[in-house]
């Protein structure tokens, strides 16, 4: 045993970088959980909040017990991701993981297990195609193929070469009743349709801001042929309590 | 109807049965068995037809103002200050009396899980104690927590300030999907507008109560929406739910006694208060009582959100409401009444069901969060068991489910093409089932579930492509590898399937 084990060695000095056929084979780095330093992704490119921002996450924190700093990681991180152009750098990490006196490993760890952290760079509107059953009923791989056409052929995954949208498949956002939709920035667009999608990223792409919601033309969530509840006024403060509440 | 002779009361009686079962289908299962001594049917009482009266949440379409001038002038925070010094036995007791479930989807009674925060001696204990609200609203077909954020959070917010009171909760922390930008402005709104005026903080309401709430935006994992997950997710680490016990009514976030309860569940509260336990338990049947939020999405002419009696025949929701099924009710293939988590109904059980906790277990499948998502005959129903989904959402905790999801999709990518030997519908059935309650959470049994429905009633869909793609392609092993790529000059062991006959197609 001994024996094969210097045998093994000796050849791995003779042969450099030969594995021992003990170890896994060797993966390169996955983008979604290994960070290896690239010149735009370092820690020493500085990172600091502006000073309106520290107020923010000055009022944060101040939302969770003392002892308890650390919850309030998540909401800093998306503070931070805003600041810094929608991604998650390792300096935004590491600056996060410092303000709140906690390891730099604990923060890694919640960058890397929520999805609405990118850490990579993204383009300037970050379109987000829900892909999950419901919308994929009413046809929401027409609209990924319809977004996908019309910034240039790429696939999902990927930024537009002049750098001002990002396509990205996501699972369910919570509009199912307003199937398909897709994302942009902040703002969900709903009941889409490969000419209204069109519609929409034509105005991003000029630098505006169409209306967010449903684009068919209702208003949130009702029936679209007409409201079939909630058709009288609301009832008003007391009406219809027990009468020691009226 | 009793008369003497007994040929014409059976005849009369096999008369009025099968007349009543042509009239009312619904009601055929549900009665008891009538004994001779009985003068006349009961009346029989369909559900669904709510008015506008008694919907509960009357902004759901954002029609209104959402903020605190628009929810006083709908009837929010009117007399809280009563509710509050009522007492949180009187509140809990109202809450049991109404017989509220969870919302949430496992439709646990509400007023006793509040009820397990008071413990004897509970004032002993010097840590704070917290009101956690699940708006981490992720399941796919769920949008209905969306529109009770963006359209009425202050009933939301006076419903924390009320629950709070019931479990003598400290604080409440309203923990929201990330994606909602826009509906967590709304609450924070909300909650800024309720502090200003004197309705949270010190002395809430005037009450002598302190009571603060606080909003937390998670970042997107459906994961979270898990009650331990979620306080995990809240303490600013991982969402990956605890093992319990110790319940969260012990130990839960930062430490201390927390209970954590759906959007839904805790904006009814107050005007379950006002108006009256009776009042809320006089809508659907007996231990499902009630109003719920129903969402409706998929294959429906107008899919839409809507508050309806609980125990609405599942039929009723949708031709009263959503226009129809996409191509009439006869193209329809199946239906998911609660949410991905759940089993799918095939077209014939969809005819009698009702939307309640009880009759949707009774047919194999559940209520969970009253997501309908229909289905019709140009679905492809092989591709939809979500298992894309919850493979990319497993944290990856439990080895079940983290290699479960993983193992179950890719069989079942091979059966939407039929790339399969017919024994691995067996196979798969039996890894769900050892997937299904060996995990943490319930993840695991909601990836298992829908392939389990998808057998019972689809089975033989998948038997006819498995079929198809051999008549094309020749003898599949298990895997998917082809007999004909086999080289038979090698050793193949037999357990591979590659020689092993394809039973019999069932009659």
């Amino acid at each position: 045993m001994l024996s094969r084990l210097s045998r093994c060695l000796a050849s791995s000095s003779r042969v450099a970088q030969r594995r021992l056929i003990s170890t896994t084979p060797r993966r390169r780095s996955d983008a979604l959980f290994v960070h290896r330093d690239t010149p735009y992704n370092n820690p020493k490119i500085p990172f600091e909040f502006s000073p309106e921002n520290m107020k923010r996450a000055d009022d944060i924190i101040a939302r969770y017990p003392s002892q308890y700093k650390k919850a309030a990681v998540i909401p800093l991180l998306d503070l931070a991701q805003r600041q810094n152009k929608g991604w998650t750098s390792i300096s935004v990490m590491n600056y996060v993981a410092k303000l709140l006196e906690m390891p730099p490993m604990r923060v890694y760890e919640v960058a890397t297990f929520y999805t609405m952290f990118n850490r990579e760079p993204i383009g300037k509107n970050f379109v987000q195609v829900c892909t999950t059953t419901p919308c994929m009923l009413r046809g929401s791989t027409e609209i990924l193929n319809t977004v996908c056409q019309e910034l240039g052929g790429i696939t999902p995954g990927q930024t537009t070469k002049d750098g001002k949208f990002t396509v990205i498949e996501v699972e369910c956002q919570g509009a199912c009743s307003n199937a398909p939709m897709m994302v942009i920035g902040d703002d969900f667009y709903e009941d889409l349709t490969p000419e209204t999608t069109k519609k929409v990223l034509s105005a991003f792409t000029k630098g505006e801001k169409p209306k967010p919601g449903p684009q068919s033309g209702r208003h949130t969530s009702e029936n679209s042929a007409g409201f079939t509840a909630l058709t009288s006024k609301p009832y008003g403060p007391g009406e219809f309590c027990s009468p020691e509440f009226q | 109807m009793f008369r003497s002779s007994s040929s014409t009361t059976q005849a009369v009686l096999k008369a009025s049965t099968s007349a009543s079962r042509v009239a009312r289908p619904f009601r055929a299962k549900l009665r008891s068995q009538r004994s001779f001594a009985t003068v006349a049917d009961p009346p029989v009482r369909r559900y669904g037809g709510l008015k506008d009266q008694d919907r509960i949440f009357t902004n759901v379409y954002s029609r209104h103002d959402h903020g605190m001038k628009g929810a006083q002038s709908r009837g929010d925070w009117h007399k809280t200050k009563e509710i509050l010094l009522k007492g949180d036995s009187w509140i809990i007791q109202t809450i049991k009396d109404s017989g509220l479930r969870g919302r949430g989807g496992a439709g646990f009674p509400s007023g006793l899980k509040w009820s397990f925060m008071n413990k004897p001696n509970w004032q002993q204990d010097p840590r704070p104690r917290y009101l956690v609200i699940n708006a981490d609203e992720g399941e796919p077909g769920t949008c209905k927590d969306r529109e009770i954020l963006r359209g009425d959070p202050h009933k939301l917010v006076e419903g924390c300030l009320v629950a709070g009171r019931a479990m003598n909760a400290s604080a409440a922390y309203i923990y929201i999907r990330g994606e909602f930008y826009q509906e967590a402005s709304h609450v924070q709104q909300a909650i800024n507008e309720a502090y200003a005026a004197g309705f949270l903080g010190k002395n809430a309401c005037g009450s002598g109560y302190d009571f603060d709430v606080y909003v937390h935006r998670g970042a997107g994992a459906y994961i979270c929406g898990e009650e331990t997950a979620l306080i995990e997710s809240l303490e600013g680490k991982q969402g990956k739910p605890r093992l319990k016990p110790p319940f969260p009514a012990d130990v839960g976030l930062f430490g201390c006694p927390t209970t954590v309860a759906n959007v839904e569940t805790v904006a009814v509260a107050p005007t379950i208060c006002r108006r009256g336990a009776s009042w809320f338990a006089g809508f659907g049947r007996e231990r499902n009582q009630g109003t719920k939020l129903f969402c409706i999405s998929g294959h429906v002419n107008n899919p839409c959100v809507i508050e309806e009696e609980m125990s609405i025949p599942l039929k009723d929701l949708i031709e009263k409401h959503c226009g129809g099924v996409v191509g009439g009710w006869d193209n329809l293939l199946g239906i998911v009444p609660g949410g991905s988590s759940v089993p799918v109904l095939p077209i014939k059980k969809c005819e009698e069901v009702l939307m309640d906790f009880d009759s949707l277990r009774d047919a194999q499948s559940g209520l969970g969060t009253g997501a309908v998502i229909v289905m019709n005959k140009s679905t492809d129903i092989v591709v939809l068991s979500y298992l894309q989904f919850y493979k990319h959402e497993s944290c990856g905790q439990c080895t079940p489910c983290r290699e479960g999801t993983t193992w179950m999709s890719k069989m079942m990518d091979r059966f939407v093409e039929g790339r399969a030997h017919q024994r691995e519908i067996d196979m798969l059935l039996e890894l769900t089932k050892q997937v299904e309650g060996r995990t943490i959470c319930a993840l695991g049994d909601a990836a298992a579930w829908p392939i389990q429905g998808l057998m019972r009633h689809f089975r033989p869909e998948v038997e006819r492509r498995i079929a198809e793609f051999q008549t094309v392609n020749g003898h599949v092993g298990f895997g998917g590898h082809l007999s004909s790529a086999m080289d038979e000059t090698l050793a193949v062991p037999d357990n591979l399937g590659l020689r092993a006959p394809e039973p019999q197609p069932r009659a």
